[in-house]
């Protein structure tokens, strides 16, 4: 089980959090304007990296809010977390 | 090829077995092949085997990056069935069970497919509905799946509690008597001294690292922990890896890789006869010939390739089976382990051409994708070597994700595996 640093609560295990997916995916804002391969990438492509993933998580059996995360899908380590409406952060190698 | 019968078998006997030669070569990589196979896993190595024995293409080599057989193929729980709803679904996953039922003499290697029959137990009206509905679309496709009352499971399969007064009451159950099971790494084993026997090189610890692709952006070779080896056909069929793979052409598809977990218990006689599976309960059972209960249940929560996955998954799926099979309750579990399985937004395989001319991909096959090898293999083969699908392989390409023809088996809400 994963110990998740919730950027509001700190660390809890993982049994308290939902999964969200690939982060930084954002909504068009007019989907009529999209071309279907525009709209087949926002639904349905993933990054689905083997390494550094950014991820959405969502401390449902705590405070309840979404958050961000950086982890390595080599290791599960989680390398960072962060709110949402920031920016990935860099992190050094 | 040392042919196996029962007639070896005794004179090997007389012999005190030291007759036995290697199954299959360890050839190191050619230069160039007129097809290349990524992935040595029963799809891929089926694919190899089909692709010289049916397409008659025998230069053609299979890159395994660890050792054949060590992905998905060895770490699945071995269950076959095809009663999946849409029309697709079921032609594709019946030509795989048609191709179990002579695949033991068509290799000349026994992989112990055993149709035990596969039963999915109904614990709700949601349940008793879904299922009826599934067995209807299948009778219409000539799939077989028959409606047992609980009286009836409990005939085809004694260990079942069908006491009304339980949490999670048996109210019937699906059962296809043509589904079962098959020994896994007998599938791998089987297809690669056949594909061997017809000229196929099988190279192992041999990663793909890169894709070539000449001026017109055709495929011309894959780089490998081996060296370069040039082919104008290369068919991906890495499982969990498949993103990993058709990125170094910069392919982008619609999966993500999640673990997978298993577990066996310490093996005890014969007692489990068929495989059961519980949508509700969430978690499903058979027993190997080996008498080791055979475990599982859904995916982990969150993509990864660790292989590994959270042991509170694992917990649950044991705490299911206890809720569903209290006599078992003190059975000690011998091992768990994960696979990286590659799941597609509608739950459907991908067995296609890529936009890159040459390359093609066998994909998405997800938690469930071990009952179909000698179909996909068989389809994937067909797929490299025509340079387009075989009808019943037609509907599942990347395209349809974007064209909106999805197979939806996961809002068909069939079971997983
Ligand atoms: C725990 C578990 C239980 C399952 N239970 C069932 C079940 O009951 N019934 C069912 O139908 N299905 C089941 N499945 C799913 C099934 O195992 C898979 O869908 C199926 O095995 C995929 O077949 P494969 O032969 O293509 O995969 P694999 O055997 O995984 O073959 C892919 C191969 O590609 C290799 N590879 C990856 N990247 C590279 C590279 N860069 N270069 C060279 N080689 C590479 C890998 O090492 C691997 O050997 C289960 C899976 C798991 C993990
Ligand atoms: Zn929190």
């Amino acid at each position: 089980m994963l110990i998740i640093p919730c950027p509001y609560c700190g660390e809890r295990p993982e049994l308290e959090f939902s999964y969200g997916g690939q982060a930084h995916i954002d909504r068009p804002l007019a989907p009529s304007d999209l071309s279907d391969e525009e709209w087949n990438s926002y639904l349905y492509v993933r990054a689905n990296p083997k390494g550094r993933h950014a991820e959405r998580w969502r401390h449902i059996h705590g405070c309840a809010r979404f958050f961000n995360a950086v982890r390595d899908t080599r290791t599960d380590h989680i390398l960072a977390t962060y709110k949402v409406g920031e920016p990935e952060p860099e992190i050094p190698a | 090829m040392q042919r196996f019968s029962a007639f070896s078998l005794f004179r090997q006997g007389l012999d005190r077995q030291k007759g036995w030669k290697n199954q299959w070569r360890k050839p190191d990589p050619k230069p160039a092949y007129d097809a290349i196979v990524v992935g040595g896993g029963g799809h891929g190595l089926g694919a190899a085997y089909y692709l010289a024995k049916v397409h008659g293409i025998r230069n053609v080599a299979v890159l395994e990056k660890g050792w054949i057989g060590g992905g998905n193929t060895g770490r699945n729980t071995t269950i076959i069935r095809s009663n999946y709803l849409f029309d697709e679904s079921a032609a594709l996953y019946d030509h795989a069970l048609k191709m179990w039922e002579g695949l033991s003499q068509e290799l000349n290697y026994n992989v112990m497919f055993s149709q035990r029959g596969v039963m999915m137990l109904a614990h709700n009206i949601h349940d008793i509905q879904v299922f009826k509905r599934h067995i209807h679309a299948n009778r219409v496709n000539g799939v077989d799946n028959e409606w047992l009352t609980a009286e009836e499971a409990k005939d085809f399969c004694p260990p079942l509690n069908i006491d009304p007064n339980v949490r999670y009451p048996v109210l019937g159950a699906a059962l296809q008597r043509r589904g079962g099971t098959a020994r896994h790494d007998a599938v791998a084993w089987g297809y690669a001294r056949a594909a061997d026997a017809l000229g196929v090189d099988i190279i192992e610890n041999c990663e793909v690292t890169g894709i070539r692709r000449d001026a017109a952006g055709a495929v011309s070779g894959v780089e490998t922990t081996r060296g370069f080896i040039a082919s104008q056909r290369v068919g991906v069929s890495a499982a969990g890896h498949s993103s990993v793979v058709l990125d170094m052409a910069h392919v982008r598809l619609p999966l993500e890789s999640y673990p997978l977990q298993a577990l066996v218990s310490e093996p005890v006689k014969p007692i489990f006869p068929c495989v059961v599976m519980s949508n509700t309960i969430h978690a499903y059972m058979s027993q190997s010939d080996k008498g080791e209960l055979v475990i599982g249940a859904g995916t982990d929560a969150y993509t990864s390739y660790t292989q590994r996955g959270g042991l509170h998954i694992a917990t649950e799926t044991l705490a299911a089976i206890c809720e569903l099979f209290p006599q078992f309750r003190r059975m000690r579990m011998l091992r768990n382990w994960g696979g990286i399985v590659d799941v597609t937004p509608d739950r459907s395989p991908i067995i296609a051409k890529t936009p890159v001319k040459g390359l093609y991909v066998n994909c998405g096959w997800g938690t469930g994708g071990f009952k179909a090898t000698p179909g996909a293999a068989h389809l994937f083969a067909h797929t490299m070597a025509r340079d387009e699908p075989h009808p019943i392989n037609a509907p599942f390409t990347i395209e349809r994700f974007r064209d909106g023809y999805l197979i939806d088996e996961a809002a068909a809400a069939a079971v997983a595996h």
